[in-house]
């Protein structure tokens, strides 16, 4: 491996040992999915594959918008895009924990010589219908990763559970490199001429996408892309069900519904046009659409559905 | 007699559990063993932030021996009822049985079931099992492969290993054998996560405790919350500086760490200009570490201290250089949000040009939800600005002030600051008060007015801020029992008791007169306007009733809180008196006396008696009840007082008694022609000239002089009872002696019911 895609040279050389490391576990390394998503949990590798009896492992890098968090660019630690690093394992082994140790060896991290804990920290997603118990990983005092058993997805019961873990990549990376802001993080490991740093990358975005999120985004149209994300996934299953017996045929395009209509929430709530009453009561369609195609999922091959 | 020794050990148990469950396993075991006849000496919990242990000493051996009897049926019954009988008591044929004889029932069969005592570690091996699948986590969990099974294992998180060793003193103990969920019992753990990880054989528990502090662990919480304030003191004095203390914090970071390692830090003192309060809640809330101030309580330093679970092998550079960063990440958030709460809130910048005002337009503006059945912030506000201009000139203040400060008393809400850490709330709302040029007393009141937050808290004293203090709690109150929701058993969601105990600690400790009736009522005014729903239905009770709203909302806020809010604040009055060391009888015949209406109505004995309302007025007024508490105590240390009061009692026993036998009241006046002995013509008159002074005083409210007026009677009530006999072979004597004693009864009702008081 060259010296510029050591862990604690370059963002991507982070990405890269936890890429192998977690595929010398037995995990498919999958790549981000290819829509606006909170966190990694609402890749479906997580959220659906989660569900139902058949074993399951992933990794994958998965960018993740928060529209209420960004700053313009102007702060060292918030983004409103960021990437987090997402393991599910399913069930949950035995030797999770080490596992998890051993990964954060493998990118520099020597528990000899920093204060690894895991804090209490019991994870639930509202919107997902979705809690598990856990702990935030602290390194030195700094929440670097979510570790998580999930007990429940979509409002059904994990069986078996998974164990997800969560890196937050930047965070993790800004300690191996021991930078102070997000912007100066070195993206490819090189130097002089040829350093390409995290700013170089995404600062514009954060500008741009502050902007958009807080004072410009088109919020009629946003309430109607809410609207109709929320009755083309209600189609979509209602389509997609053959009946008791046959499996579902659209579990999966009706989640992607799901994820909009979630993400739609966020960019209103961002622009600060969603009332705290209303709020739960948009959090509650969100969660019923999640049920609904966890529901489905658990009718098709991959939730372990077995046709009659 | 031999030890047990127990550890569960696991995945990292949340801090705030561990010191409950470790209690709960030692009742959990030690209870059940003595069920089976198990008693033992001594038993001690353990917990970390991996394990629970358990250390039981002096058990015996063996369970005793059982004997039981079993009465079968009768010689003869059916064949059924002795196959019954044989099977419940394991018998395989009925000539097991005894015969014996009943001089009813005649002769029935009786089975000895001779249960010998198991081993100890049988019955051990036997509870285990039940104990940890039933084990009461506030929070439980499911894992790994097992987890898909019905009935799977939960525990707080996944349960790794079982030590249990069972044995004496001085021979190698055996390893208790049990399974649960495909984990088997040994006699193994292991050491600190990094610094030990190699497994431990243990024999019993001196070794344990010894081997787990080689390997890094110390095993009691409470020699770990030591060592962390000797070291932090240590440090701090080193520095020439003080440690913050803070006995939650302490609690929660032995519980993060088996082997701690208490190390220094420090942040850019630039950040001082933050409020203190807000840094020390940063660095608590997010860093669990604790500050450390200018010595004798001085001011805030750039320093911290920082508990790590590992010695590490640099000295713990790397682990303070990373707390430092995070440390400073933190505080540049808060500084961000301290300075964004001073500037201009877009959107709001037309409300006002005070940025306070314009955070409090923006709650307004968002219709934040208050309570679903109390409306939103903006409409509580509205009440309390309305409840503390009129509750001002009862405390002294200003109203334009109070107004002021019940406005902006709750702006700070939806502030950055505020939102990051809920608990700085109030303090912010002061700080950027002042910022803004309000009036001092007003900027306090926003601070203040949540206070006191408890019985130990500080009370306010400022007049602006008792004013929107007492106006915040009681339309808390109030609202809250308009659509009754009130505190029940341990259930108290809303604070409430806290919320009636600050009123009456604000009133006592303050010294302020204030008619509890009239403030209720004016809250429920308050509440009326703003509360649509509570409007319709009083328009409706009004309508019904064919009576104006105004009298319907009088008499409902008199049905309601007369009986019903009002002895709830007399509950916790007593509680909080009680907890002041005052006597629990004397505030009982202080309220008693006026509690007349408590009694069910038409009540034979009472219905007749004058005076039922005669002093609610002062029960009312939390103060007045106080004095009158204190009042009565001192009077009751007197000679006169005790003498006074053992006369009141004794006419109080033979009324009682007489009143019960002849069926009636006999509260008539005394007929003056019949007072035949120069004694009871005594009593009557110092009666007549007592009871008018004791009801002036007591109206006046000079509870000394009520008392001094009663006092007077004891020469004549001592004579009465010495050359008087009440209990009269004639009935118009009697009677009227009766009603002579019904007179002094109520003489000294005026001041409390004496049948109350104890002694």
């Amino acid at each position: 491996m060259s010296v510029a895609l050591e862990p604690t040279r370059s963002f991507q050389g982070l990405i890269l040992t936890l890429h192998r490391f977690w595929a010398e576990q037995g995990c498919v390394v999958l790549q981000p999915y290819d829509m606006e998503v909170g966190a990694g949990t609402f890749h479906p590798a997580t959220t659906l594959r989660s569900l139902g009896p058949k074993p399951w492992k992933a990794a994958y890098v998965q960018p993740s918008r928060r529209p209420k968090d960004g700053r313009y660019g102007e702060n060292p630690n918030r983004l409103q895009h960021y990437y987090q690093y997402q393991v599910i394992l399913k069930p949950s082994p035995p030797d999770l924990q080490d596992l998890y140790l051993r990964s954060l060896a493998a990118i520099g991290i020597d528990t000899r010589l920093h204060d690894v804990r895991f804090v209490e920290d019991d994870w639930e997603s509202p919107t997902l219908g979705a809690w598990g118990l856990g702990w935030e990983c602290w390194c030195d005092g700094m929440e670097v990763s979510q570790f998580t058993y999930f007990q429940q997805v979509a409002g059904f019961e994990c069986s078996p559970v998974s164990g997800e873990l969560t890196y937050g990549l930047e965070r993790l990376a800004m300690y191996v490199q021991g930078v102070e802001n997000v912007y100066d993080l070195n993206f490819n490991g090189l130097e002089g001429a040829e350093k390409v740093t995290y700013g170089d990358v995404f600062l514009q975005a954060e500008q741009e996408y502050s902007r958009h999120n807080f004072e410009h985004a088109n919020t009629q149209m946003l309430f109607q892309h809410f609207k109709d994300a929320e009755a083309e996934c209600r189609s979509l299953l209602e389509k997609g069900d053959r009946g008791e017996s046959a499996a579902h045929a659209m579990a999966l395009p009706a989640y992607d519904q799901c994820i909009k209509a979630s993400h739609m929430f966020n960019l209103l709530d961002a622009r600060g046009v969603i009332s705290v009453t209303e709020r739960q009561s948009y959090i509650l369609r969100v969660r019923e659409l999640a049920k609904a195609c966890g529901a489905a999922f658990l009718r098709t091959e991959a939730g372990g559905f077995v046709a009659a | 007699m031999p030890d047990l020794l127990l550890e569960l050990f696991c995945e990292e148990i949340p801090a705030r559990m561990q010191r409950r469950a470790a209690e709960d396993l030692r009742k959990l075991v030690t209870d059940a063993l003595v069920e089976r006849g198990c008693v033992y000496e001594g038993a001690q919990a353990f917990a970390t932030p991996r394990r629970l242990a358990l250390h039981v000493v002096g058990l015996p051996a063996r369970q005793p021996d059982l004997r039981e009897e079993k009465k079968g049926p009768r010689v003869g019954a059916p064949e059924a009822a002795l196959q019954g009988f044989l099977k419940s008591a394991g018998l395989t044929d009925i000539s097991q049985a005894q015969v014996q004889a009943d001089p009813k029932k005649g002769e029935f069969y009786v089975a000895i079931v001779e249960k010998p005592g198991r081993s100890t570690p049988e019955v051990i091996a036997d509870i285990m099992p039940g104990i940890i699948r039933g084990f009461p986590w506030p929070k439980s969990m499911r894992w790994g492969a097992a987890s898909a099974n019905p009935g799977a294992l939960r525990w707080v998180r996944p349960l790794q290993s079982i030590l249990c060793t069972f044995g004496h003193e001085m021979e190698t103990p055996e390893v208790v054998q049990f399974e649960i969920d495909g984990l088997r019992s040994g006699d193994v753990t292991r050491g600190h996560r990094f610094l030990a990880p190699d497994l431990i054989i243990v024999r019993r528990f001196d070794d344990y405790v010894a081997a787990l502090e080689r390997a890094k662990v110390v095993l009691d919480a409470d020699r770990r919350k030591q060592m962390i304030l000797t070291d932090a003191r240590n440090l701090a004095f080193a520095r020439g500086l003080e440690l913050v203390e803070d006995e939650a914090l302490l609690e929660e970071v032995a519980g993060l760490v088996e082997w701690p390692v208490t190390l220094v830090g420090s942040f850019d003192e630039s950040f001082l200009a933050i409020p203190p309060e807000v840094v020390r809640a940063t660095i608590r809330a997010n860093q669990k570490c604790f500050v450390l101030r200018e010595p004798a309580a001085g001011a805030l330093t750039n320093r911290f201290v920082l508990v790590a679970n590992i010695e590490a092998s640099d000295g713990g550079e790397k682990i303070v250089g990373g707390n430092q960063r995070v440390v400073r990440a933190r505080l540049s958030d808060a500084r961000h949000f301290w300075e964004t709460d001073q500037r201009p809130l877009p959107d709001f910048e037309s409300a006002s040009d005070k940025p306070l005002d314009q955070r409090l337009a923006k709650l307004r503006a968002l219709g934040i939800v208050f309570h679903e059945k109390l409306g939103t912030q903006g409409e509580r506000i509205d009440r309390i600005v309305a409840l503390a201009r009129e509750l001002a000139p009862l405390v002294g203040a200003d109203p334009d002030l109070a107004a002021r400060a019940a406005e902006l008393a709750k702006a700070d809400l939806v502030t950055e600051m505020v939102g990051e850490f809920p608990e700085v709330q109030g303090l912010m709302g002061r700080r950027y008060a002042e910022l803004q040029g309000e009036d001092r007393s007003v900027a306090a009141a926003v601070e203040e007015h949540y206070k006191p937050q408890g019985p130990t808290d500080r009370v306010p004293t400022d007049p602006v801020s008792v004013a929107v203090a007492l106006a915040d709690k009681l339309d808390t109150l109030v609202g809250f029992w308009a659509i009754d929701e009130k505190p029940t058993g341990s259930k108290d969601p809303f604070a409430l008791r806290r919320a009636a105990l600050g009123v009456i600690r604000i009133v006592l400790e303050n010294g302020i007169r204030l008619n509890l009736s009239n403030a209720f009522a004016s809250a429920y005014r308050s509440h009326r306007t703003t509360n649509p729903l509570l409007a319709s239905q009083l328009d409706v009770a009004a309508a019904s009733a064919g009576q104006s709203v105004a009298a319907t909302i009088n008499a409902v806020a008199g049905a309601v809180y007369q009986s019903d809010l009002l002895s709830f604040f007399h509950d916790r009055l007593k509680n909080y008196l009680r907890d002041q060391g005052a006597r629990h009888d004397l505030i009982d015949a202080v309220l008693a006396d006026a509690a007349s209406d408590r009694e069910p109505p038409g009540s034979p004995l009472r219905a007749g008696e004058p005076g039922g309302s005669r002093s609610r007025a002062a029960n009312d007024d939390l103060l007045a009840i106080v004095r009158r508490v204190e009042a009565l105590g001192r009077f009751l240390d007197t000679e006169d007082g005790r003498n006074l009061l053992a006369g009141a009692k004794r006419a109080a026993n033979i009324l009682r008694i007489e009143e019960k036998k002849d069926g009636r009241a006999y509260a008539d006046a005394v007929d003056p022609a019949l007072l035949a002995q120069p004694e009871e013509q005594a009593l009557a008159t110092a009666l007549d000239a007592a009871e008018g002074r004791a009801r002036a005083a007591v109206a006046a409210e000079d509870f000394e002089g009520a008392m001094a007026a009663l006092a007077v009677l004891r020469p004549a009530v001592d004579a009465f009872f010495d050359k008087v006999t009440v209990n009269a072979d004639e009935a118009a004597l009697r009677a009227n002696r009766l009603r002579l004693l019904s007179r002094l009864r109520e003489a000294t009702r005026t001041v409390a019911d004496f049948s109350a008081i104890q002694g």
